[in-house]
């Protein structure tokens, strides 16, 4: 250890940790860096690629929401007893992804993780894609989707409102907020750089399109000091709102009486495996970014690991959530409690609970204790894979197999998703990844200012009377 | 504003965030008020530096959500009470503690839009005309990797020349002037 400390250039010889950021970089090397990626004229034909087939099956996507709407949600495989399927699962499983972002926008901001700002702004947008593909599942479910403004409390002619003590609706304010203030804290966060963006730009057409969405921002220490507080109020902001929009979310479940839904741990469980997902997803999207786009010296070994260490932590919150669960089945003496936990695990449907029993613990639990393989980017690469698949077999579990077997055995039904589930599944994945790589094209997606702050030229040199120049 | 003519100020470029915040504070120590620094990143220090202690954009968020708490709840009171009372499963019609949910969101969203619609009001963002982008080197380096003090021409003390031969006093890279 003591040997690996000296000789890896990577590690800070002080702390024993991945330096945050490559020793040697300068303001201009880092904004050129950044900017560059952006501002050249040519794209790269791999963005190509991947764009073509994240459109691909987007336009699958509205085909299957066009046939959706033109037949109704009996496309899909919901019916009784499993009235809600993929959609909700789905839209659990992507807002889940979504907290990821705000976690490490707003809350590690908070803790002064430097650190994360190499990887804020792209989680950042993760979130709002994700949100993007999560708030269309509710929408569609709806089955008249053309009526969705009766979720709001507007005045309409029949003199209906809505039925304020229902999670459902507290859903509908807590999701248009989340989206709302992502939104606008990832907008006033890139204010700055679109300044640097139209500072850097060579063509008109980008000097103006950056110049109008950077306000005339000119980087006044007045307008930094405010800015500096209006980013640590959204960010106190924010993390309140990121636990209750999964806490809500989990209400959904939790106040039903069903056996499997009706706990009182689902709350705090549901956000960590939000953030458990959601960080295996910013490190789906972060190590082919960094590869690619040559960002190692941005996105080093340091927040590859520290991700690997969030996820260890938040996994543990999901096992112990999963061992309460099954505790509970068994100290509660309820007869119907007892059965869902066996037919969840042994019914018809078990593989999936061993799937994610595999995902999620015994595959990632085990081998993130090894800083080894915390760093070995192609396992962590894998490990987010996993980690994505058995948070989704999660919801899935949740929301299948405690519906498919209710109190009487005369109701009980199965599941089978139909090809319409897929495609709409399948389709958002899609529409997230064109999503996403267009924002890697046109806008900068590490933030530069908050790099600035942590270079070796951002210290405050004491006073010194030599000459300029040094 | 009205249109001005003449020069808005005098512009020094500095290579590092040191040299700006010595030179803000002996400009400060000297008199000068209407002055600015520029710099590509948060320097709290050259905030300090020129008397610019504390802003307003918490109090305009306090108040945004407290508007925000206030309104949904009421909204909630008025329509589950008065507009359209349900009975459901027996509970009573004004079940606050179910209103608290919605009323917290808001709450949130509110003090969130006011802190950053505050901010960019009270920065007087949108402006994207300035006379400091006129400056040959300000958008070269301002979001860049240069930090800039500019004595405003309003100030009392300033006279071109002079101010000229005080700002070269600093020993800035450059030392330019800005018209409107």
């Amino acid at each position: 250890m003591a040997v690996e400390l000296k000789d890896n250039p990577k590690l800070d010889a002080a702390t024993g940790e991945f330096n945050v950021i490559a020793p040697e970089q300068t303001f201009l090397s880092v904004t050129e860096k950044i900017t560059r990626i952006v501002l050249t004229p040519t794209t790269p034909l791999g963005w190509f690629a991947i764009f073509g087939v994240g459109g691909a099956l987007a336009t699958m996507l509205l085909v299957a929401v066009t046939w959706l709407f033109l037949e109704g949600v009996g496309i899909w495989a919901i019916t009784q007893p499993v009235a809600w399927g993929f959609a909700i699962i789905n839209f659990v499983w992507w807002i889940g992804i979504g907290h990821a972002g705000t976690l490490i926008s707003a809350i590690l901001l908070l803790f002064k993780q430097g650190w994360r700002n190499s990887i804020n702004r792209f989680a950042e947008a993760m979130t709002i894609f994700a949100v993007v593909c999560a708030g269309m599942f509710p929408l569609i479910h709806v089955g008249r989707p053309w009526l969705g403004y009766w979720l709001l409390p507007v005045p309409l002619t029949m003199g209906v409102w809505p039925q304020f003590r229902s999670p459902l609706l507290w859903d509908v304010f807590a999701v248009s907020t989340y989206a709302t203030i992502s939104v606008v804290f990832w907008y006033i966060g890139m204010v700055p750089d679109f300044g640097t963006m139209r500072d850097r730009a060579k063509s008109k057409f980008a000097q103006y399109s950056y110049g109008l969405v950077a306000l005339g921002w000119r980087g006044s220490v007045r307008h930094w000091a405010r800015y500096e507080t209006a980013s640590l109020l959204l960010a106190g902001l924010a993390t309140p709102l990121v636990l209750s929009v999964h806490t809500v979310i989990s209400f959904d479940f939790a106040v039903a009486v069903l056996p499997g839904w009706h706990t009182t741990i689902f709350p705090p469980y549901f956000v960590a495996g939000a953030i458990y997902s959601g960080f295996a997803m910013v490190l789906t999207l972060a190590i082919p970014l960094r590869k690619f786009y040559h960002l190692e010296s941005l996105v080093t070994e340091r927040h590859i690991d520290n991700m690997g260490k969030v996820m260890l932590a938040t996994g543990f919150i999901v096992a112990y959530g999963y061992g309460m669960e099954v505790f509970m089945a068994w100290y509660s003496a309820s007869h119907w409690e007892a059965f869902m936990m066996w037919n969840r695990m042994f019914g018809p449907m078990g593989w999936a609970y061993w799937v994610l029993v595999t995902c999620n613990l015994a595959i990632p639990l085990t081998t993130l204790w090894s800083r080894k393989l915390r760093t070995n980017i192609a396992f962590m690469f894998f490990i987010s894979i996993v980690v994505n698949t058995g948070m989704w077999f999660e919801r899935f579990v949740i929301v299948v197999t405690s519906l498919y077997r209710d109190f009487l055995p005369s109701s009980w039904g199965t599941y089978r998703a139909t090809r319409w589930d897929y495609m709409i599944y399948v389709g958002t994945l899609g529409l997230f990844t064109a999503l996403f790589l267009l924002f890697v094209r046109f806008l900068p997606m590490i933030p530069m200012s908050e790099i600035r702050m942590m270079l070796p030229g951002a210290k405050i040199t004491p006073k010194k009377t030599a000459e300029a120049g040094d | 504003m009205p249109p001005r003519e003449g020069t808005y100020g005098l512009l020094a470029e500095f290579e590092t965030p040191g040299d700006l915040i010595r030179a803000a504070q002996q400009a400060r120590k000297d008199g000068w008020r209407r002055m600015d620094c520029y710099t590509p990143y948060p320097v709290e220090e050259a905030a300090e530096a020129i008397g610019f202690h504390r802003n307003k954009v918490p109090l305009i968020t306090l108040i945004g959500g407290l508007m925000g708490l206030t309104a949904m709840f009421l909204l909630e009171t008025w329509i589950s009470v008065w507009a359209y009372p349900l009975n459901i499963a027996g509970r009573p019609t004004y079940s606050w503690p179910a209103f608290i949910v919605p009323a917290y969101e808001w709450t949130i969203l509110f003090a969130g839009l006011s802190a950053a619609f505050g901010m960019l009001a009270l920065n007087g963002l949108p402006a994207l005309y300035h006379p400091l982008f006129n400056a040959p080197n300000f958008r070269e380096g301002a979001t860049t990797n240069k930090f800039f003090l500019c004595l405003e021409a309003l100030d009392p003390k300033f006279d071109l020349a002079e101010a000229k031969r005080y700002l070269e006093s600093f020993q800035p890279v450059l030392v330019v002037e800005v018209d409107y």
